[in-house]
């Protein structure tokens, strides 16, 4: 890379790879992926202890209703789940990544619909502004991420899903280059009933098309902004999914994430990382599905036989394991590679679209061996299964994830 | 309030199955996942409690056993607890009732209560869930003469520095009080005292920078004037540990008819 390139740009290589710098030592002791640090495992220990008291309860309630309840979103700022990477200095919990996939994973076995809520504050808009903003926009909005604003990332419209550069979005410059006035219409956008903050991409140059595309952090209570009616879902209802609509909102040039017109790439970059939190989520939903199914299994006879001991149940369970062990380790060694700075874009992809696959097998398979039951809302099996549909929606579609694999892989040969 | 000590033990996790290895005359320690004991927790989280309740209190947490004990004493760090003392065994060290035994732990801890200095208080479990002994926060008492009181299910620190603590019964609940005598009170913790909290993820980050000592048994042992054949010789001897055995099959019924005359069949009812 040109060493004269502006701090912004060598600003991205804090996500992207630096391999010259790996330690090579052939003597080290390697421990697996999955053997977690110390305070990883309190973390986790932690984030599965929270789930299970104070989340638990209300999944069903929350579920039917199609909101998350206040006391819920809370305890996720009390307990530090929503500043997992923010440094301490700005009020968060100044962990690594790999503690934020945890805490996702924990949450999404308990339930999903709060897990996308922190993954999505944690992973997209938080590191966003950890990895670009300036040191005066980090101090504005870090301590209130960090301590009692959920935020959204406002990215997608109706005319612009998988093609997010087609945005329509537009934000004007003012006269003075003092501010900007952003109109149009985003759509899809997840946590915007709760959220106090918006980062929104908006085209601020349509005439250099996606080169014009600019983030911008917004306060959810600046004139101009409407929050829409939320989506009715198949799953992951209590998460609202509503459009938004920008009114002539005025933003402060001071509030533009970065510089102007790099948007484009930050969204790219982001939503790369983005994506392993997504798979910690789908092997959440896997999990929990497990937890649901295998006791019901030791536990169930017919003819005699516990239904876990029966050749053909047995089978099918340890294929389901085998699938989820496999996405785990999958998950972990990217979250891993990317705390290396090793380049992790092509496996970030394969985790996403592998853990998306898995977890759908893994509900729907667990719906069959509940069998009645299984289909009834006496128990959470079912809306696992229409809760994990999505994951291989959002955040990148499966089809969009084998091109970026298939796109490195095809280079590899080349 | 000055310094309140909490002797914490790292031991099998009560959700784990045991499985007796009947090799070693104990249970299988092998891979098995070890965590606090649950009323340690519950003593941890009143000392912390206290401490907010009085402003420029110090909780010590301490644990003897090996190197991994490290991560039982960081926990009670992350909930709040100030620095930790680590009494380190050798990895064939078994606490749960094997090798150490409450007499050695009560020894050790009075050394420490009396290095220590300004201790008001010492809070532990009421008995750990591997060897269900009872017994460590009454040997230290009477070793150090000290007030106690054991099953507290509150406690009350009066300005005067005594406490009023209930005890839970098999008969009831009893109110004593430990009057302040210069010595810490001793008091042994039951589970309806508090529910223990878990840590927040900054506190866990915060636990990473405070103190923890660390020495080995041998070292501390000498330290203290014991001796460390006295200490690591069992006063009593585990002479068989098995597997209580399998509960037989119940028969079902299919009235309340049936019920009573197969009550009397067996002689249960008249």
């Amino acid at each position: 890379m040109n060493p004269t390139l502006n701090p912004i740009i060598r600003s991205f290589s804090a996500s992207l790879a630096f391999p010259d710098s790996i330690e090579h030592s052939h003597e080290q002791r390697r421990l697996p992926v999955t053997q977690f640090t110390e305070d990883e495992e309190m973390v986790r220990h932690a984030a599965r202890h929270w789930a299970n008291e104070e989340l638990r309860p209300f999944v069903r309630e929350m579920d039917n209703e199609g909101k998350t309840r206040p006391e819920v979103i809370q305890g996720l700022f009390d307990h530090g789940f929503m500043g997992m990477e923010i440094p301490e200095e700005y009020g968060g919990s100044g962990m690594n990544f790999t503690s934020a996939c945890l805490v996702v994973e924990e949450l999404s076995r308990v339930d999903p619909s709060v897990s996308i809520l922190v993954d999505i504050h944690n992973t997209l808009t938080n590191n966003a502004v950890r990895f670009w903003g300036s040191e005066e926009l980090k101090e504005k909005w870090l301590p209130r991420l960090a301590s009692e604003a959920v935020s959204s990332f406002a990215l997608s419209e109706a005319g612009s899903g998988t093609d997010a550069f087609a945005m329509k979005t537009t934000a004007t410059e003012s006269a003075d280059r003092s501010y900007y006035i952003l109109n149009g219409e985003k759509l899809w956008i997840s946590n915007s009933r709760e959220a106090g903050v918006l980062l929104v991409f908006a085209n601020a140059n349509p005439s250099l098309k996606h080169k014009g595309i600019t983030a911008f952090m917004v306060d959810a209570n600046t004139e101009g902004v409407q929050v829409g009616k939320p989506e009715k879902k198949l799953g992951l209802r209590a998460s609202s999914t509503c459009p938004v609509v920008f009114d002539n909102v005025k933003v402060d040039a001071a509030d533009v994430l970065g510089e102007l017109g790099l948007g484009y790439k930050y969204c790219i970059n982001i939503l790369n990382e983005g994506r392993i939190g997504i798979a910690s989520q789908q092997i959440g939903i896997a999990k929990g599905c497990m937890d649901i199914a295998m006791p019901y299994l030791n536990e169930r006879t017919q003819f005699g036989t516990k239904l876990a001991d029966f050749q053909g149940m047995e089978h099918q369970y340890a294929q389901i394991a085998t699938e989820i062990h496999a996405a785990e380790v999958m998950t972990y060694n990217t979250c891993r590679m990317k705390e290396n700075g090793i380049p992790f874009v092509k496996e970030a992809s394969m985790v996403k679209l592998y853990s998306s696959q898995v977890a759908e097998r893994a509900a729907s398979k667990c719906i069959e061996w509940l069998g009645g039951v299984g289909f009834t809302q006496d128990l959470l099996a079912e809306k696992f299964y229409r809760d994990c549909k999505v994951g291989s929606i959002y955040e990148g579609t499966s089809n969009i994830q084998l091109q970026t694999i298939a796109k490195r892989i095809k280079d590899e040969y080349r | 309030m000055r310094k309140i000590l909490v002797p914490i033990k790292r031991v099998i996790d009560y959700a784990q199955k045991i499985r007796v290895d009947s090799s070693k005359g104990g249970v299988q320690l092998k891979n098995v996942k070890m965590s606090m004991n649950p009323f340690c927790e519950i003593a941890v989280e009143e000392a912390i409690q206290l401490k907010e309740k009085n402003k420029g209190a110090e909780v010590v947490a301490i644990s003897v056993g090996p190197k991994q004990c490290t991560e039982t004493i960081r926990t009670a760090l992350a909930m709040g607890a100030d620095r930790g003392i680590h009494i380190e065994t050798k990895p064939d060290v078994r606490g749960d009732y094997i090798d150490l035994q409450p007499w050695a732990i009560a020894n050790l801890l009075k050394g420490i209560v009396e290095k220590e200095d300004g201790v008001d208080l010492v809070l532990l479990g009421k008995q750990s869930i591997d060897s269900d002994c009872g017994q460590t926060g009454p040997l230290l008492a009477g070793l150090l003469n000290a007030p106690q009181a054991t099953f507290a299910a509150n406690i009350e620190r009066d300005d005067d520095g005594s406490f009023t603590v209930e005890r839970e019964t098999d008969t009831g609940t009893e109110t004593i009080k430990l009057n302040a005598s210069g010595k810490p009170a001793i008091i042994t913790c039951d589970l309806r005292l508090n529910t223990p909290r878990y840590p927040t993820m900054p506190n866990i980050m915060k636990a990473k920078k405070k103190p923890v000592e660390t020495i080995s048994l041998e070292d501390m042992v000498k330290d203290l004037g014991l001796d460390l054949d006295e200490v690591l010789t069992p006063k009593n001897e585990v002479v068989e540990v098995y597997e209580p055995p399998p509960r037989k099959e119940g028969e079902t019924v299919g009235s309340v008819d049936e019920l009573l005359s197969k009550l009397r069949e067996k002689g249960l009812v008249a």
